[in-house]
């Protein structure tokens, strides 16, 4: 208590010392007049002011709760928690299923867009937040996914279902591809490979005009549902919906559809990138990313570990793309620029790198921002870009630090001692 | 008895430098073996030779192999061999040294068992103490993508199996307090215990430890001996380590080598190696020391 009150008084103090040049000299015209109640009023404010506050502060426990915030450093998730509370997560699912019957077909369509980017941050996440490997060409994998669906269908006919995961795999192969040749590659080197290799792909699909169309691009059908088409009339041999359920046709059944099925693939990806954090190979991708070196003197070959980041994340990106492919209906090069790749990037830096927390606001905050932004969209990338640059001062690690699995260990299950080397020398 | 570790006319060239000029020596198993020399002699080369970081230019290195067979495993094989024209009609030997050159790597050598530490600390800053100790046992946990993420009981078992291993030697190390940390954020004497716990979680056969005591004060280099002689009586780990500090490598190897100009110059006990004359001479730099120079 009377510590409280010294340190009250002494606030108090300071308070006067500072007001009483500030308001106890007033300056008007050439006169200078000394209001000497001024300060005096202004520090007694303060002296009461903070003594209310510290005795609130702990007697309702504001302090503590203050405290524990500002030392966030300290990894702090529990097993199999790591993230945010239930309740946060309930309410999220109720409202991206609620959302399509609240908000609207528009709403959907720039949901069915931020689920897409949402999948493609994630998969890059795995490359550049958890391996470390500095991806600047991730749309080559988006590209991949999409031509696979655009072109399987063009020439095999292939359906949604079937270029979904073989555009997954397709892309993985080509992510394989080009871990090979990088596998030695760090930072600054490895970036500008992985940009040469996604502007490879684009001008190949640009420029192999016989094959991939070129720049007139390849159209694609929409996805069916069990053989059932979305359309008016049924054009892939199927029959249309609306008709099976015998209800009014609507163009609006083709998004709810779409956004149905990207909430399942996003959710269902959200629970692996969780799930991949805590186990083997995840922790590899980590390590590895904090040090290749030690990684290699405890029995861990980085190929595998890098290519499996490389592969994985790639065939993130490849279901990304036969999505996107089927949302627009239509794919040319144009879609696969490099600007997409910063893009992407800029979600995942902006996330915080390694936190799937992190990476699925920021990629809603950034595709639905610019939307209700419409009138500004002149700025789009120049808000990217400073926000960006204000990230990097004040947050670099992230919106969303990346947090450590925590392990409780109970003291009876300690064995008594560490666990005996292998027989054969043990026993001389 | 079979030594565990031989090395026999290991020599490492880079580019004219000779770093290395066939060293031979032998570590005993159960023993405690250190390498000495001044700055520069080669102390650190021999151990990146040792667990596979470099490519030796010449020579052989024989880890003795668990069933204690007569040739011992060849630890430069591991890395990947040159091909030869007489492999042309060994079809097999041929098969192995592809194999070897496509995924061979130091990270062979450590499966075998052979871990070492740092001279300057390699954690994994961003991760606790706990995950650094889990990613060390990442060949002995199920590391299979399918039954991790579908959290199948085997997963589980072994999961659990080596954060209780983990513990173990957390505990041994005196660090269980620290398990959820971040590794960066220790103090530097915790880092360097946690690397040598982190090095264990690998079940080595053979330690290799590169100055352990290098910026401990003499308390802790002092616990720090006294942990790696409870290492070798309770674990039967053998150690070979590199040191500085004299007192310490006098107080618990049963064997030094002594290099200078990446060569041996001696070694034996250290009663011997403390009374021998060119030892004296490399250290203090007697005329000794010149005659071979320039």
């Amino acid at each position: 208590m009377s510590s409280r009150v010294s340190r009250a008084l002494r606030v108090a103090v300071v308070a006067l010392l500072l007001f009483a040049p500030i308001t106890g000299l007033v300056l008007s015209g050439y006169q200078l007049s000394i209001h000497w109640q001024r300060p005096l009023w202004l520090a007694a404010a303060v002296l009461v002011g903070y003594f209310t506050l510290s005795w609130l502060m702990q007697h309702l426990g504001w302090l503590d709760r203050f405290a524990a915030s500002r030392s966030a450093v300290q990894p702090t998730a529990t097993i199999g928690l790591s993230g945010p509370r239930p309740v946060w997560i309930g309410a999220a699912i109720l409202f991206a299923l609620l959302l399509p019957f609240v908000l609207g077909k528009y709403a959907v369509s720039v949901a069915i867009l931020a689920l897409i980017y949402l999948l493609l941050g994630l998969g890059l996440n795995i490359v550049v937040g958890l391996a470390g490997l500095l991806d600047l060409g991730f749309v080559a994998f988006y590209a991949v996914g999409a031509y696979t669906y655009a072109l399987g269908y063009h020439y095999f006919h292939l359906s949604f279902w079937l270029a979904l995961p073989l555009g997954a795999l397709l892309a993985a192969l080509f992510g394989m591809i080009l871990g090979f040749p990088v596998l030695r590659l760090h930072g600054d080197y490895l970036a500008i490979v992985t940009l040469g290799f996604g502007e490879i792909i684009r001008l190949v699909l640009n420029n192999w005009v016989s094959v991939t169309g070129g720049p007139n691009g390849v159209s694609v059908p929409f996805p069916t549902l069990l053989g059932l088409e979305f359309n008016r009339k049924a054009k892939q041999g199927g029959v249309p919906i609306h008709e099976f359920f015998a209800v009014e046709y609507s163009s609006d059944h083709r998004s709810l559809f779409l956004y149905f099925l990207l909430l399942i693939v996003v959710a269902l990806l959200i629970l692996m990138v969780i799930r991949l954090k805590r186990m083997p190979i995840g922790r590899a991708w980590e390590a590895l990313r904090e040090n290749e070196v030690a990684c290699r003197s405890l029995g861990i070959h980085h190929v595998t570990v890098k290519l499996s980041a490389f592969g994985l994340g790639a065939m993130v990106g490849g279901v990304g793309g036969v999505f996107f492919a089927a949302l627009q209906g239509f794919v040319n090069p144009t879609s696969f620029t490099f600007f997409e790749s910063a893009y992407i990037l800029a979600i995942v830096v902006l996330g915080g790198m390694g936190s799937t927390t992190g990476v699925i606001g920021a990629a809603l905050l950034l595709t639905v921002l610019p939307e209700l932004l419409r009138d500004f969209s002149d700025y789009r990338v120049l808000s990217v870009g400073i926000a960006m640059v204000l990230m990097m001062v004040w947050r670099p690690r992230g919106l969303r630090q990346r947090r450590r699995p925590f392990f409780v260990i109970p003291a009876q299950d300690l064995p008594k001692a560490p666990v005996a080397v292998s027989q054969g020398v043990a026993e001389q | 008895m079979m030594p565990l570790l031989t090395v026999h006319g290991l020599s490492m060239r880079f580019g004219g430098v000779t770093a290395l000029h066939q060293v031979d020596f032998t570590v005993q198993p159960g023993s405690i073996t250190a390498l000495i020399g001044p700055n520069g002699a080669g102390k650190t080369t021999v151990f990146n030779c040792v667990t596979g970081f470099y490519r030796a230019s010449s020579g052989t290195i024989h880890l003795q192999d668990e069933y204690q067979q007569a040739e011992g495993i060849d630890l430069l094989a591991l890395l990947g061999e040159p091909l030869q024209w007489s492999d042309l009609w060994q079809p097999h030997r041929l098969s192995q040294r592809l194999y070897y050159k496509m995924f061979g790597g130091p990270h062979l050598v450590n499966r075998v068992g052979v871990a070492r530490t740092f001279q300057n600390i390699r954690l994994f800053n961003e991760l606790t103490v706990m995950e650094n100790l889990l990613v060390a046992q990442h060949n002995q946990v199920d590391s299979g993508l399918l039954s991790g993420l579908l959290s199948s009981r085997r997963f589980r078992a072994y999961e659990q199996a080596a954060v209780a291993r983990a513990s173990a030697w957390l505990r041994f190390f005196d660090l269980l307090p620290e398990a959820n940390r971040l590794a960066g954020e220790l103090p530097y004497g915790y880092q360097r215990r946690l690397e040598m716990a982190r090095a264990l979680c690998t079940q080595p056969r053979l330690l290799c430890l590169d100055e352990p005591a290098a910026g401990l004060n003499p308390n802790e280099t002092k616990a720090l001996s006294q942990l790696i002689l409870t290492l070798r009586e309770r674990f039967a780990i053998t150690i070979l380590l590199i040191e500085h500090d004299m007192g310490m490598v006098m107080d618990i190897s049963d064997h030094l080598v002594v290099l200078e100009h990446g060569e041996v110059i001696a070694r034996g006990k250290p009663e011997q190696i403390q009374q021998d004359p060119r030892v004296l001479a490399a250290y203090l730099g007697t005329q000794t020391a010149e005659k071979g120079g320039l």
